[in-house]
């Protein structure tokens, strides 16, 4: 194997030349903090209102509702779009409600590894729901930490993706729910930024929806306070 | 129409005909069209993001800040991030040329006896000629982004880093899909011919067993891998297959997690005026126990190719800074006119005119610093501060000039260093040299050349091409002025 001999030899000669290279002055350490820190606070509206104005300009759907009302609302969107099957993950604190509302045949659950769920998964089912880490205001992105109940390809493979958020869980930048949750310390194999569904201007720059992941993204807010 | 007179590439083209294919691209009335109209669009949308430029330069500086403040340590924080990943259960490799790149990716097809590769964007890859060289040894490597995918059937070359295929009309993508697609129709519907590329990439994601992508920015702290798209086939390429290689340059790496957010709220904006894309996707290792997706195993490539002679200079550092947002082409003027091709190389316009010679060498890439009018744009608008004028005139006189010969002689010399040099030039500026350092010998040139005025050729190489021949003039400004001053007989005024 001629590619493994050489990578340690590869390997030694970069380091090499780059610590043979001179030192350059100091460079500061990025204040990122001082930078959020420092910017004009956003004013005029709610961050709610903020989210869901920014989540829109993206295309996304917004549903504003609430603890209670979700599920119904959730009924609507599926009835229109004419879902025959919803895949969902287990366990989440969405489940319970899923399984108590949907028909058994309407609810798929995400319970084997892909390998041998792929070709259900690439053709026979309609949208994935999942619930989210939280959703930053300033760009109207949802916050996803796919795990072993919603994976990855829960929010990515099928054309519609319904959202669950909890208006709890706005944050103003990325940086406040990076900072704030200590990310750094704790990272998932897989984290996602996700605004607006998939697209692409690939073709004589005509924005087309649905290039390679969903076509829509639909967010159910859950708003907080109205619960009762 | 267009697509035919477009150099047609399937094997590397070569900056060396630089020159020559600006000048057939110069004359192609559809191709500057095309080109012209994407760039007025990218540079009206990137204006759009950054309304104050005093927030622009707050944001800049900070990202600047960040990519030197990495390159400051890169040893040490490639070593940390390689801790990090191994960690994590990531293969780290160290490939000091494309070819070792290749090699890497060979060896991890055969041992999964894998047939196809479906890949997200990548430049890198598109540096190492991966697609080529994995068809040579029987392995299929699907470009799945759709611009990419698109050049990919049609054999052809990316003439833009972030739109690749601004090229191609819609219906030169009609054709592309109706010739190579089973069973797609002729049709010139952008939504639809989306649709047919989406349905087509389906089954390749779902029976690939290698996922490829590049890399946007690498955390040290974290042994995080962030990709930056819009399309969703980056996070298909690297959760769907069992295996995920990605490859990058390996000067991407930064310090810290939160260091990647000025990074990312300067790249989308720069590139297409998004303040973000749809998908910012953190890879932080393979699958973990229980998870139901992802890949099981995972490597990195770290490429090397040049980049440690940038580094190795301080002058040069700053190329690496590059984020890779093609801002810089997007406002250049030589860009815009002559079109991503004519440059032969994988990254064109101001930041391949930087990088490539130290990718390839001065001696192909000699010409590539000359395609700039030095008008600045690409400087004003640089994400990560870099001073692209600067490095061009760096680059210039690397080529003008040997080691020896520079007037701030740099600690080696770059690879083809002094390929630009002409006998004839350099001794016409020996000459040039030795009479204006010695006054009687300028004294009689000065005499002589106006008395001699009518033998300077008509034809004077590259500067008569656009420009009136150059001449004496009858008497030199010391003779008009000692003449009027005798001439005179009561003192001005
Ligand atoms: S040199 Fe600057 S403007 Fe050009 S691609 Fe790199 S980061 Fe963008």
């Amino acid at each position: 194997m001629s590619g493994a001999a050489a990578e340690p030899r590869a390997r030694a000669a970069i380091f090499a030349r780059l610590r043979a290279a001179p030192d350059v002055e100091p460079v500061a350490v990025p204040d990122v903090a001082g930078y959020y820190r420092n910017r004009a606070a956003p004013s005029g509206e709610s961050r709610r209102e903020r989210f869901v104005r920014n989540a829109r300009s993206w295309r996304a759907e917004v549903i504003e509702t609430t603890a209670g009302d979700w599920p119904a609302a959730l009924d609507a969107v599926l009835d229109a779009r004419n879902v025959r099957r919803l895949l969902a993950g287990r366990g989440t604190t969405i489940a319970d409600t899923l399984a108590a509302r949907l028909p058994a045949g309407r609810l798929r659950w995400y319970d084997a590894p892909l390998a041998s769920f792929k070709p259900e998964l690439f053709g026979a089912i309609d949208a994935g729901i999942t619930t989210t880490l939280g959703a930053v205001a300033e760009t109207g992105s949802l916050l996803l930490w796919p795990d072993a109940a919603e994976p990855r390809t829960l929010s990515l493979v099928q054309p519609l993706h319904i959202a669950v958020l909890h208006e709890s869980g706005l944050h103003e930048t990325l940086f406040d729910a990076m900072v704030g949750q200590g990310w750094a310390a704790r990272m998932p194999s897989n984290a996602l930024l996700v605004t607006g569904p998939s697209k692409t201007a690939d073709i004589q720059r005509m924005l087309v929806y649905g290039a390679h992941g969903p076509r829509e993204l639909v967010i159910l807010l859950l708003r907080d306070g109205d619960a009762a | 129409m267009s697509a035919a007179s477009l150099p047609q590439a399937d094997a590397r083209v070569s900056p060396e005909d630089f020159k020559q294919r600006s000048h057939e691209s110069l004359h192609d009335a559809h191709l500057r069209q095309s080109f012209r109209g994407a760039m007025d669009f990218l540079v009206e949308r990137r204006a759009l993001q950054f309304p104050d430029l005093q927030a622009f330069n707050t944001l800049r500086k900070l990202g600047e800040n960040v990519r030197q403040h990495a390159l400051a340590q890169l040893p040490d924080l490639l070593e940390r991030l390689e801790a990090r990943l191994t960690e994590l259960g990531v293969a780290v490799h160290w490939a000091e040329t494309p070819a070792d790149a290749n090699r890497i990716f060979l060896d991890i097809a055969r041992r999964h006896a894998a047939t196809l590769m479906v890949k997200g964007k990548s430049m890198v890859s598109e540096e190492i000629g991966l697609n080529h060289e994995m068809a040579a040894h029987g392995v299929e490597c699907i470009e799945t982004d759709m611009g990419e995918y698109i050049l990919q059937l049609d054999g052809d070359r990316p003439s833009h880093i972030i739109m690749p295929a601004i090229h191609k009309t819609k219906e030169d993508v009609a054709a592309i899909f109706h010739e190579h697609i089973d069973g797609a129709p002729l049709s010139d519907d952008v939504n639809e011919l989306i649709a047919i590329g989406r349905r087509a990439l389906r089954e390749k994601f779902a029976s690939a067993k290698i996922g490829v992508s590049g890399v946007n920015f690498m955390v040290a702290e974290t042994g995080t891998l962030a990709l930056v798209e819009n399309e969703g086939n980056g996070r298909l390429c690297t959760s769907v297959p069992d295996v995920h290689v990605a490859i990058t340059g390996l000067e991407k790496v930064v310090d810290r997690l939160e260091h990647v957010l000025p990074l990312y709220a300067l790249l989308p904006k720069s590139a297409t005026g998004q303040a973000v894309t749809t998908y910012l996707n953190l890879i932080t290792g393979p699958r973990r126990a229980g998870e139901k997706d992802g890949p099981r195993e995972m490597h990195l490539i770290l490429l090397d190719n040049g980049r440690t002679q940038a580094y190795r200079e301080a002058r040069f550092r700053a190329t690496l800074q590059c984020i890779r947002c093609g801002a810089c082409m997007n406002h250049c003027p030589v860009y815009t006119r002559v079109g991503g091709l004519s440059y032969g190389t994988t990254y064109p316009g101001p930041i391949g005119a930087i990088i490539s010679p130290h990718l390839m060498g001065l001696q192909s890439t000699r010409d590539l610093p000359t395609a700039s009018s030095l008008c600045g744009a690409c400087g004003d608008v640089c994400p990560v501060g870099i001073p692209i004028p600067d490095m061009l005139m760096k680059l210039r006189e690397a080529g003008r000039h040997s080691v020896a010969e520079s007037i701030t002689p740099p600690a080696q010399a770059l690879v083809g260093q002094g390929s630009v040099r002409r006998a004839g030039e350099v001794l016409a500026w020996r000459a040039w040299r030795v009479l204006y350092s010695h006054a009687a010998l300028y004294r009689l040139f000065a005499w002589l050349a106006p008395r001699l005025r009518w033998l300077t050729p008509a034809w004077q190489g590259g500067w008569t091409a656009s420009r009136a021949a150059l001449k004496p003039a009858p008497r030199s400004l010391r003779e008009q002025l000692a003449r009027r001053r005798a001439g005179r007989t009561v003192p001005g005024r």
